[in-house]
């Protein structure tokens, strides 16, 4: 099976390198993560339309193939 | 033998008009189509020729009757709906109740994704032409599937394939891959079902629409393989698969992989490299349950008895497909066919290790990162209109608006054309197809094309009292190589036709 032939050759290495990571910079990784979804997420705050529910509910489509 | 065949798109797009929700969306995509055309074309307008079309053939062998096809099944008749054929050799049409781009016949994936991308661009000219008419009215196009309110529209692909291949051994071959493919070609979706929704995401807009296995339906009982069979190519050596299963991808990765693989797939078929039996056990129930599982975990259980995650079937495929090109080529394969095995590896990869690590090139993946993004930041459920929101204004063409142009901005989306390149395709049609015979005669002389389709050009000629018929039978005929230096040489249509058909 697929799976079973692949797991072999991800071996070691991949995974030895992520458990020698110091906790920190793990930590700090996923904070530059989150605040690099924020910044996306202030620009789209800026463009999407303004009301949501009247938006979505007038979204009425005719059926196609 | 490789990625390369005749291949293209045809995407219907949702309509809407800003602050009219009863609008009509016939009238309003018919202004779409026709703004465009008027503002893009020099001379009269060719008409469609219908000649060649057959909606209701069955690739198994039977024409359905038109007594009992559904209407929307009639997709021969020519019922005054608006219809252009662009100077690229594409199809602008209204196709029930939204805007279509046919995309010109093309050899090979990347230039699939080309003029794919020049339809999205074409939709937004049009749309800006539409505004400009009596009345403003500001219509605003979605490359989607559905509503959420019980209704989809499609996004078809379609491949030549050799008549030969006995259609058993597409069925049997195709559906898990199909049952699997949305794993990279998902275009993501907020809602669970058809009508009335249940709260969630899935992977695919489409999945959930489909009810049956094989049909020729493509409005009602969607079939995961579709039947029509209308190859508008000698029907004696070809086939044209019509998929109707797909969503309509913005990403380019997404499209590349999915016309990609799946013509990899179909020249296995072709060549009886197959013999491996993947055939799933309930394929439309397995189709939604994988869709329903962003995690991926969800196992399909194989007819043999085994069970896979839908990564691991695809790796299945994968994995043939490597040995095929391997045994057939070597190091001789061409580049696209390699490439398209590389990304396809790497992706499949990825998403069995952290479906997350393809948020820059999957396009259900980029929308699901920036849905989580929104739950987490503002505490939103799925139930909440916001996300709604996110899922359809990802899909607003508009560079302004749309969501997944402002990713692409960002540099948060893998590109792998260039704006020129997709401009220019939005005039230019393909040189190694038919499509640049249709393009370019439509391009120097439109006084003189009465109508045209895939498989014809008919010019209207002074001095000769009926049209003159120029069929186009052959997808690889009509090429820059065959007419290219024809077109240059002649000056006029009767130029052309006289060269074209020995004087007379």
């Amino acid at each position: 099976m697929a799976q079973e032939q692949k797991q072999p050759k991800k071996s070691s290495e991949t995974e030895e390198a992520v458990e020698t990571a110091p906790e920190t910079d793990v930590n700090e990784r996923k904070e530059a993560l989150d605040s690099d979804v924020d910044d996306i997420l202030d620009e789209i705050d800026d463009v999407l339309e303004t009301n949501a529910e009247d938006f979505v509910k007038s979204f009425i489509q005719k059926g196609g193939q | 033998m490789s990625v390369r065949r005749v291949m293209g798109t045809e995407v219907e797009y949702g309509i809407s008009v800003a602050g009219q929700p009863q609008a009509n969306p016939m009238v309003a995509s018919s202004q779409v189509v026709n703004a465009y055309a008027s503002s893009t074309l020099k001379a009269r307008r060719a008409r469609w020729d219908f000649e060649e079309e057959s909606p209701l053939r069955d690739a198994r062998g039977f024409d359905m009757s038109r007594q009992v096809a559904d209407p929307s099944q009639l997709t021969d008749e020519d019922l005054g709906l608006a219809n252009v054929i662009l100077t690229n050799g594409a199809r602008l049409y209204v196709d029930h109740a939204h805007p279509e781009f046919s995309c010109p016949e093309v050899t090979n994936p990347l230039d699939a994704v080309r003029w794919d991308k020049a339809g999205e661009q074409v939709m937004l000219d049009a749309s800006r032409a539409a505004a400009r008419l009596p009345g403003n009215p500001q219509i605003h196009l979605y490359k989607n599937n559905t509503d959420n309110k019980g209704v989809s529209y499609g996004a078809h692909e379609n491949y030549l394939m050799r008549r030969s291949t006995a259609f058993a051994d597409i069925v049997k071959h195709l559906t898990p891959f199909f049952v699997s493919r949305q794993v990279f070609a998902g275009a993501g979706r907020v809602g669970i079902g058809q009508e009335r929704p249940k709260h969630g995401f899935q992977i695919s807009q489409r999945a959930d629409f489909f009810e049956v296995e094989v049909g020729l339906e493509t409005t009602l009982k969607r079939p995961i393989i579709n039947t029509r069979d209308e190859p508008h190519a000698d029907p004696e050596k070809y086939r044209r698969l019509h998929v109707i299963l797909g969503d309509a991808n913005l990403a380019e990765v997404s499209t590349y992989l999915k016309v990609g693989s799946t013509s990899l797939v179909l020249a296995m078929i072709e060549d009886g490299y197959i013999t491996r039996d993947l055939s799933v056990d309930g394929p439309v129930s397995s189709l939604r349950a994988v869709s329903h599982d962003p995690t991926l975990k969800t196992l399909i259980t194989l007819k043999d008895g085994r069970k896979l995650t839908a990564v691991q079937l695809q790796m299945e495929y994968l994995d043939l497909a490597k040995k095929f090109v391997e045994e057939r080529y070597g190091s001789d394969a061409d580049y696209q066919t390699k490439d398209v095995l590389e990304r396809w590896e790497s992706v499949l990869d990825r998403l069995e290790r952290d479906p997350m690590e393809c948020a820059k090139e999957l396009d259900w993946v980029a929308k699901y990162k920036l849905l989580l993004g929104y739950r987490d930041r503002d505490g939103l459920e799925w139930d909440d209109p916001k996300l709604h929101l996110i899922d359809l204004q990802y899909a607003d063409i508009r560079p302004e608006k749309g969501l997944y142009h402002r990713l692409v901005r960002a540099g948060r989306i893998e590109r792998l054309l260039t704006d020129d390149l997709v401009e220019k395709a939005m005039h230019e049609p393909p040189t190694d197809t038919r499509a640049y015979f249709r393009g370019r005669c439509l391009e120097k002389y439109s006084e003189n094309v009465a109508a045209a389709s895939w498989d014809s050009v008919i010019f209207d000629l002074p001095g000769r009292e009926s049209l003159q018929r120029v069929p186009t039978i052959d997808p690889l005929r009509g090429t820059k190589k065959h007419v290219g230096g024809l077109l240059d040489a002649s000056d006029t249509a009767q130029d052309l036709f006289e060269r074209l058909t020995g004087g007379s």
